[in-house]
Parts: C-alpha cells; structure tokens; sequence
C-alpha cells in the first residue's frame, strides 16, 4: 500500500536463501517488497532429500518446501528460470537474464555451490553430471532406463548417496576413490572400513586410491581410465568430487570474493547493502557445505535486515549422517584427535557397532559413531555446548541410553538444553529450531508425536528424536507424557498385541477392539482401521463382516482412484494370457464408455484408465471379466512366460502353472500385495526372483522363491526349495501365503517380512508337512468365502447407489420462508450444529 | 431474487451408507455429503485445498475426513486442514429432518441461486 516499503531482492531461491526470507517475513512481515530470482524452473524444495528422490524413498512433489502459493500468499515477486547475471552496485540494480531488472535497496546473494567437475579429457561427455539439482537426478533416473554401468567418482557423503540411489535404480555401481578410505572427511579409519564392507554387501563396488585421468567414449561416456593405465567401462559417470561456492556473479560485480564471496559476522559483504549467505558465503576462512550452519548465517542475516539486535554469527561445529543407505553413520565435530587430545573408542565387531569420542581438556570435540547413531544428536549437543564431561567419560563411550543421556546425568544435560539458543536448529532436515518446537509445547503438544506433527521435527530421519524428548521433558514438565508407539497415534499397543488380544476376548469388530483396547481417539485413523479391518477378517474368515469403510478408498470402490477422481479399470487376464474374443470385448467397452486410455500395463495385463466412478458398475457389467485386484492389499497378476507350449527352451508349462495358481489365490486379500510369476526355464523371462512368490521350471521340477520385490527397494527373490510335481508348488504356495496373512504386520510386503522373521524360520514351519496342509486348509476356507467384488456391486443395487451422484438438489424455501415450506416432515427434526 | 440463504433437499439419510459419503453438484459447484457414525450429516466442498482430490471418496474418522490423494485431514466442520497442513475449503449448514430428509442451506447471495431454483423448484 504505502510505497514506504524497502525494496528487498534475494538471488537463488535456494535452500539458505528462502529460509533467510521465512525468518525475516516472522519478524518483519510488512517491511519490504520482496522479490526473488531463481536459475533453476522451480520453487524452493528441499536439497538434501534429493538422495532420497534418486533412492526412490520421496517424490520430486514431497521434497517442495515452498509451494508457488507459499510465495503468492507472502507477496512475494518470484522469477524462476531467471538466473541474475550482473549487478550494479552504484545504481542499485540486478539484471537477469532473460531481460528482466529490477532495484534494490538491500541485496542478498545466495547462489549456493556448483557441483566440481574434473577438468580431464572427456568431462563433457555425454553422460559426465554432478549430482546437485533435480535436473541432476532427473538426468541419472533417466541414464538408469537406457544404461546398466554407473561410475562414480568420490567416495563421500555424496558420493555414496548418488552410489546407493543408482543402485536402486537397478545400475551396476562402481565408486572411485582417490584416498584409501572412503569418507576420509567424516570418519576415521576403523569406521570407514566397517562402512566399506557393508556397502559392498549392498552390491556396491568400490576402486579405491585410483585417479581418474580421462573419460573414454565418443559423444557419450563409455568408460573411464586411471592414472595406473587401469580402465572401467561405464555408461554413466557422476562426479561427487566436492563443491565449488557458485561465485561467478559476485566475482563479476565488485565483490571480494576468495574460496567463497567474504562475508563478516553480520553477513555483510563489502559492497553496501550486500549480503551473502549460504554456501556461496566465506565467513571467517570458511564455506560450508551442510544446512545447519546456512540456517544459522540466515537467521542472524534475517534479524539484522529486520534491525533486530542480533549478536552475530560465530561461525558453527558441523555434524554429518549418511542417509537413504541402511547404514547408520554419523560423525561430529573434531575425529581425528589433535595434539593433547584423547581418543576413546569401542568397537564390536559382530554386531557392527563403532564408537569413537574425541576428547580436549575434559570436553568432547567430536564423535564417530557406526551401527548405532542414536546418541548423535545428543553427542552433538555436547560437543556445542562444549560443557565438561569430566568422569563421564567411559559412561558415554558405553553407551548410555539416549534418555539417559537427556534426563539422567542431574542438571547437566539440561542445563545445556536450558541454555541452548532459542533459533538453533535441532531437526536439520526440517530445519525447526528450538524455539518452533518451545513454542509448540507452549501450545499444548504434550507428546513427541504431537509435536511432530505440528512442527515436523523427527519426521524425517529422527535424529534429532532424543533432543526433542528432551525438550519436552525439560519445558513440558510433568504434562509431558511418553507415549510407547504403537501401531498409530490413536493407541500404544504393537501389532502383536492387538491380534493376541482379538483372538483372545474374541473381537469382532472394528468399533469393538477400539473401544475394548481404549484407543485414544474413538473412530481411529486411516492407518489403523485398515490394519484392524485386515487382522479381523484374518482371524475371522467365516464371521467376519469385512467393513468397507474402514477400507481405503481403491479398496472400497474396487477401482484405483486417479489425480483427477476418475478410476481405473483392470479385469483379471490370469497369467497374461487372453483370446481375440476378449480383447474385442475390452475394446468395444473401451468404446463405448469413452475411456480415454487403455494400457498394457507392467503385470501384463490391460487396464482401462480415466473411467468416470458412474460408469465403473456400467463396465463391469459389460466386461463380464473378475476383478483383477489392480487396486488391492491381495493378490495381483501371475506373470507367465510361454514356457514349453511354444518356447523351445521350456521345461514345463508355465503358462499353464500360473493360471492354476491366479485361479487358486484370486480374491485373496493379505497384509500388502501379493505378485506371483512362474517361469519355464532359469533364463527367466517372467522375472519370478523379484516376486512374493515366484516359481521357476527347471529339469524335473520346479524351484519355490520368496520374497522378492521390484519396487521402491528392489530385492531378489530367496529360494524356498525345490519340487517336483505341481501339486506340491500349489501347497508349497498356499502355505507360504497363508503363514505370511496370518503373521506379517498390516501393510508389510513379503520381502521385509521375511527380512524380519528370517528365511530359516520359515523353512522350518513349512517343512512340516502336516503344518504346510493345514495352512493350505485354512488359506481355502477364507478363500471359499470371498467372492468377486465387481459382480457383487453389479447386482446390488444398495452397493451400486454409491457410484451415483445425488440426484439434482430440490429447491425448498429462502430464509424469509423458512417455515412455509410444506413438502417435508417437521423441520424441528435435530437442529444441526453449527460450524463455527 | 435470493440475496441470503437459501435451502435445498437432497435426499435421505438413507441414501449415505454410516461412515459413507455421497456427491452431489448445484450451480455447477460438487459437494460432498458426509454421514458420521452419529447420523450426523456433515456438507463440504468435494475439493481438498492441497490438489484437489475428492474428499467424497476419504476415509471418515470421527469428524474428519483423510483424503483420499495424499492423506490430508480435512475437518468437516470448520472446512480446515488438520496440522500439520493448511488450508481451507467451504463447508454448509445441514439439516437433518424426522424423516430422514436432508436440507443443506446454500450460503451464498451472488452465484447460490441460478440453477437450483429452475431445476427443481417444485414447492
Ligand atoms: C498400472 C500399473 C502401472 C502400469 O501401467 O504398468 C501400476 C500402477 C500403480 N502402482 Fe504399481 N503398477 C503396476 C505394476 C507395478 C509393478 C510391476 C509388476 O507388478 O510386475 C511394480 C514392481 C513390482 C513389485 O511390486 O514388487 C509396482 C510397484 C509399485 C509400488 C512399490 C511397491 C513396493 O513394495 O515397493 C507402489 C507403491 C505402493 O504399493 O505403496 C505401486 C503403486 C501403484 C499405484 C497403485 C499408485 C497408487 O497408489 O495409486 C499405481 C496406480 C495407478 C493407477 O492410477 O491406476 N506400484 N507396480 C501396473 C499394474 C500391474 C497390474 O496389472 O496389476
Ligand atoms: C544430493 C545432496 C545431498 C545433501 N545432503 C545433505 C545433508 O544430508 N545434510 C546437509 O546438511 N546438507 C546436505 N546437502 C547440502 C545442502 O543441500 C546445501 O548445503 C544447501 O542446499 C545449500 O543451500 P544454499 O541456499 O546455499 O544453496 P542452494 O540450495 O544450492 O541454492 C542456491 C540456488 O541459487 C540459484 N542460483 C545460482 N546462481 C544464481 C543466479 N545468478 N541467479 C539466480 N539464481 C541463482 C541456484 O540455481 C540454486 O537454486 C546435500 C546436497 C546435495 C546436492
Ligand atoms: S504407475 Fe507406478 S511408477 Fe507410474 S507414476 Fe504411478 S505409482 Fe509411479
Ligand atoms: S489432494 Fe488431498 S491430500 Fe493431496
């Protein structure tokens, strides 16, 4: 309104930048005109789950932090793809590329770092990329489709988190190293070798002290040669070697920049009304290269642009964990001990732990922990706070718990949350200080689940998990209460308890358990209806009325529901094999309902996609084909190859195997999904080693493999055993099927069940015979009760009403006339409450 | 013509399956009837303020709705997002007759007229 307004402009819409900006619109919400320009085409996300996004545990959606609404909401200019390419520092004005300018009165540049490419022969290639951004990711997700040979060069953090994403992606994966010791930056040597060997039991390959002289190939990277004459073939070749701050821009307008642009504790550069945080920022001799501290820089940047006192920044001890590998590492502060200073460590070689804690006149500079990180966070805090641990030593080397550790050792521990700044960050992956997660508890969170749900704290990796018990304990008091988790947030019991208890009082219904085992919120949630549901029919086949509300919505409708409301269609192809007649019946339903998208999809099979949810009964009814479950915690597709009826090196009839089986299992609902596939011949071609149960023919018989799975964390397949006779593999099936419905947790694939409970376990259940029977007997009395789901809606008319929309509202009065309306009965009926 | 309230018939109790939900579109704005398992009839706009997904197809627990996109939780009452989510979508007064009847009272004066009343203005 007022043209009062200072005129704020922030270069790099990333990670330090925005949250400069967040902490600044808090203090000061009305005091600049705020714009922002950005290289990259999107709003601000998150960097450091980009592992995460290449591992395939996150979308590129979930790792926005900003949304464009976020911006438009702060009135906030935004100019994305608009890389700032000169600054005049007499007339206070930027220039972007694309041509457009604008004024500032206060200027920030937070270009944070490129990704450093070895300048050797070949680094252009086709195929050469750093691992820094989305079109980084995107690029390597994409390599993995076309490419199976990835080489990755540095074996640090980064590295090998780019290393374990590609192996997910199904790459051959070989790290070079230059040291002798991967992580040389963060671990020391006992804890990088433990790391090594566990990463090579992932499938990851290491070439360690080689140098990289050249990329081979010829548009594209074909390999890589060292300096030793050695080579590697590669299609794919990330460079993870370190980071360079993005200095360019600042070097090119007057800035004095050394390793990064140099910045004093105020974060000021030496241009007036410049500033710089982040990584592109050199404060006292340094740049770093974690958020923590970038969150620190901003916030003190934040409050001196708000003309809030702020002491200034001090510069920050940096922590670091490996994430998205299965292996649990941190390290802290200072781990190679410096002169005068003390080491103390533990190792357990069987169970893979390693600790290690570096301590000078009395007060830990730094630690290294392997195999078990929950006292990080803690540790961590220790090393800030720099208070003494003198006689404390061994106790802490010896692992006390992480409750101990924030609770016990009288008021030292919280003394030193007590005295911990309220704007220092304890959940660095959401980036929550101490005063979000004081100011939470002040509103009534009580409880750690409470908390992360209104701040986000230990949502992520949970680290920082001990701190923020810690903090509740200490500001919360006695209000705080400790919750054990169970299955959800609506109760503290575990999945084993629960279904002890049903079978136990006898539990028939959902409402029933909720109530008998005093759930802490009446009608649960969406997490644990559904568990309850499942166990329920579980126990109950027979009695058990299966509760369609307390299902998911693909679940309840028997279609899956897509972005836009409509469903999709997939009737049951059983093994992939179909006649011309059907596919003319799916053609003419795809017609005449319009669908507008038919589909082979992955589990071979068709599926009619975009049908309108008024339609689906319509569909049914004219497919005349069963469910084929495409949306449901049951069993799916049996994947078949041709086997011997046409292949010449078949050695039994798959094709034929897996329709016996799908026939055998439709409808049978589980814990999770259920993926089948029966092969000929060991070459595979139904790839039944990345099944829940896969079956593959060899001479004379046939072998039983379980647990495999090809989606989120690929897992092969381990082998059961070996039958002949094709009775045998349907019992063999029925009993591994239905061991796993009646033992795994509700949303539990097969391969972390059989992680969990362990291969030999179930070989010794199933290799009884008069168990495997009875298993096989139980499995066919539930599945004898099931029946398909889509004929069932089809003809009832009580089902089929759901589908419908309501028919057109009927006009009955305007307020003035609210009593004159005749047509219904009494209006004094319930009175409603009202919404507020 | 109407400048304040007015109210619609849409249908039955009976027509929501307990714990069900069902849509239905007036002056080309869907909404989605929820009933809670007290009988209560709870209205919304059938449009979840993160991508709007169709709230009529979520789980109900209690008073809330998780929608059925990306799990957010949704009070049928205030028409807000739960925490740790933000947002807002409109909700409508309903009331449910002896009958069973359920009357929904459109609250708008510039776009609530229109349609409805040359549809089915029947009284
Ligand atoms: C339709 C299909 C893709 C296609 O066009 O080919 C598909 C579509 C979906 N898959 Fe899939 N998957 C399809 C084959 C697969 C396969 C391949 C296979 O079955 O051979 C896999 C890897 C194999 C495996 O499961 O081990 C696969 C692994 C996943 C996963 C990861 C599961 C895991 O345990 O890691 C999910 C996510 C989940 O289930 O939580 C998923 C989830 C989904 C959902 C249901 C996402 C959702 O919740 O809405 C998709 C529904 C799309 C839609 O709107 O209809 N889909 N999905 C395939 C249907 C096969 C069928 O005929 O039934
Ligand atoms: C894969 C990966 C994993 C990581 N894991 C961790 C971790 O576990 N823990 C941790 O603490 N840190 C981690 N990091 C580091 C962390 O992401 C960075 O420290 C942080 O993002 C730096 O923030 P920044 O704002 O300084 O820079 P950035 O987030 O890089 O933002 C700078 C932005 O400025 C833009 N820009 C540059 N020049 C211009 C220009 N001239 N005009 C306009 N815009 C420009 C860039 O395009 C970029 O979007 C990780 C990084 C990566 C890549
Ligand atoms: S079909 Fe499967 S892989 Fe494809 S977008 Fe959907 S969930 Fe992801
Ligand atoms: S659209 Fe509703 S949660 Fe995403």
């Amino acid at each position: 309104m007022t043209n009062k307004r200072k005129k704020l402009v922030l270069v790099g819409n990333g990670m330090a930048g925005v949250r400069t900006i967040e902490h600044l619109l808090k203090l000061a919400p009305d005091m600049y005109d705020i714009t922002i320009f950005g290289a990259e085409p999107h709003p601000n996300y998150n960097r450091i789950m980009l592992s995460s996004v290449l591992a395939g545990g996150a979308s590129m959606e979930e790792i926005v932090i900003n949304d464009l609404d976020w911006y438009r909401d702060n009135r906030i200019t935004l100019h994305l793809g608009q890389a700032i390419t000169r600054i005049d520092s007499e007339t206070r004005r930027v220039y972007a590329e694309g041509g457009i300018e604008e004024e500032y009165d206060e200027l920030i540049l937070a270009t944070g770092s490129n990704a450093f490419i070895l300048p050797i022969p070949g680094a252009d290639k086709e195929g050469v990329i750093g691992f820094r951004d989305i079109k980084d990711c995107q690029a390597m997700q994409e390599a993995s489709r076309t490419h199976k040979k990835a080489a990755v060069i540095g074996g640090g953090l980064l590295g090998l988190e780019a290393a374990r994403g590609l192996l997910n992606l199904g790459m051959d994966v070989t790290v070079i190293h230059i040291n002798e010791y991967l992580m040389e930056r963060q671990l020391d040597r006992p804890a990088s070798i433990m790391l090594q060997k566990e990463l090579e039991n992932q499938g990851m390959k290491f070439l360690l002290k080689k140098q990289t002289e050249a990329v081979l190939g010829k548009q594209r990277a074909k390999g890589l040669l060292f300096k030793d004459g050695s080579m590697l073939e590669a299609d794919l070749v990330v460079m993870a070697v370190g980071i360079r701050p993005n200095v360019a821009l600042a070097q090119r307008s007057g800035l004095v920049v050394e390793r990064g642009i140099v910045v004093d504790d105020h974060m000021r550069t030496n241009l007036p009304g410049v500033y710089a945080v982040g990584e592109c920022a050199q404060h006292r001799g340094i740049a770093y290269g974690l958020v923590a501290p970038l969150y620190e820089q901003g916030a003190v940047l934040a409050k001196n642009l708000a003309g809030v006192p702020v002491e200034g920044y001090a510069g920050s001890v940096t922590s670091t964990k490996l994430k998205v590998s299965g292996v649990d590492v941190f390290s802290g502060g200072v781990f190679v001990e410096p002169e005068g200073a003390r080491a103390l460590s533990y190792q357990d070689e069987i169970e893979g732990v390693y600790k290690k804690l570096v301590v000078l006149n009395d007060r830990l500079i730094g630690a290294v922990l392997f195999g078990e990180t929950s006292e990080g966070a803690s540790l961590f805090a220790m090393i800030k706070s720099g208070e003494s641990i003198a006689g404390r030593e061994k106790e802490l080397l010896l692992g006390l718990s992480a409750d101990a550790l924030s609770s016990g050792g009288g008021g030292g521990s919280a003394a030193r949350l007590e005295s911990m700044p309220a704007d220092e960050i304890v959940c660095g992956c959401n980036g929550v200080s101490k005063g979000d997660i004081v100011q939470a508890i002040d509103g009534g969170c009580n409880s750690l689940g409470q908390i992360k749900g209104c701040t986000k704290a230990s949502a992520s990796c949970g680290g920082c998990k001990p701190l923020v018990e810690g903090l509740l304990q200490l500001y919360a008091g006695d209000a705080a209460v400790t919750v054990k988790e169970g299955i959800c947030g609506c109760t503290t019991h575990s999945r084993d308890e629960i279904v002890a208890e049903i079978k136990r009082m006898g539990l028939k219904t959902v409402k029933e358990v909720m109530n008998v085992l005093e759930w802490n919120n009446d009608e649960g949630c969406s997490k644990c209806r559904p568990s309850l549901n499942y166990y329920l029919g579980m126990l109950w086949p027979a009695e058990y009325k299966d509760e369609k509300e307390s299902r998911f919505t693909n679940e309840r409708y028997h279609a899956n529901i897509q972005k836009d409301g409509t469903y999709s269609v997939i009737p049951r192809i059983y093994g992939g094999v179909t006649s011309p007649t059907e596919l003319k019946r799916i053609a003419e339903v795809a017609e005449k309902f319009d669908v507008p998208l038919v589909k082979f999809t992955g589990g071979q099979r068709l599926d009619l996609l975009g049908v309108k949810k008024e339609d689906l009964p319509g569909v049914w009814e004219a497919l005349d084909m069963p469910s084929g479950h495409g949306y449901g915690k049951s069993l799916r597709t049996v994947k078949t190859c041709v086997g011997s009826t046409f292949c010449r090196f078949g050695t039994q009839d798959a094709m034929g195997m897996g329709v016996r089986l799908e026939k055998a299992f439709e409808r049978m609902s589980a814990p999770a999904k259920v993926k089948l596939a029966v092969s000929g011949c060991p070459r595979n071609c139904a790839e039944a080693t990345v099944k829940d149960f896969g079956v593959v023919a060899v001479d004379g018989g046939w072998e039983l493999h379980v647990g495999g799975n090809a989606g989120i964390h690929v897992r092969a397949t381990d082998l059961l055993g070996f039958v002949k006779t094709d009775d045998e593999v349907e019992q063999w099936a029925s009993a591994f099927l239905q061991y796993y419905r009646e033992n795994a947790t509700w949303n539990e694939r097969t391969a972390p069940w059989v992680e969990r409970v362990g291969l030999e376990h179930i070989k010794e259940v199933l290799s009884d015979e008069e168990e495997r029977k009875a298993l096989q007997a139980r499995l066919r009395d539930t599945l004898d009760q099931t029946v398909d789901p889509w004929k069932e809606i089809v003809s009832e008319p009580e089902l089929r009403k759901n589908f419908e929309h309501l028919p057109v509202a009927q006009l009955v009065s305007t307020p003035g006339e609210q009593s004159g309306q005749d047509n219904s009965a009494g209006m004094d009926g319930q009175k409603k409450e009202e919404s507020a | 013509m109407s400048q304040a309230a007015e109210q619609v018939r849409v249908g039955k109790l009976s027509d929501i399956d307990p714990l069900g939900s069902r849509r239905l579109n007036i002056n080309g704005l869907e909404i989605a009837l929820f009933r809670l398992s007290d009988d209560e009839v709870l209205a919304v706009e059938n449009r979840c303020p993160h991508k709007g997904g169709l709230l009529s197809e979520g789980m109900v627990c209690g008073p809330v709705v998780h929608c059925p996109l990306h799990d957010w939780r949704i009070d049928l009452r205030s028409g807000e997002a739960l925490d740790p989510d933000k947002g807002c979508i409109e909700t409508f007064d309903t009331l449910v007759a002896e009958d069973g009847t359920i009357f929904l009272t459109l609250n708008t004066a510039a776009e609530g007229s229109g349609s409805a009343e040359s549809d089915s203005h029947i009284a």
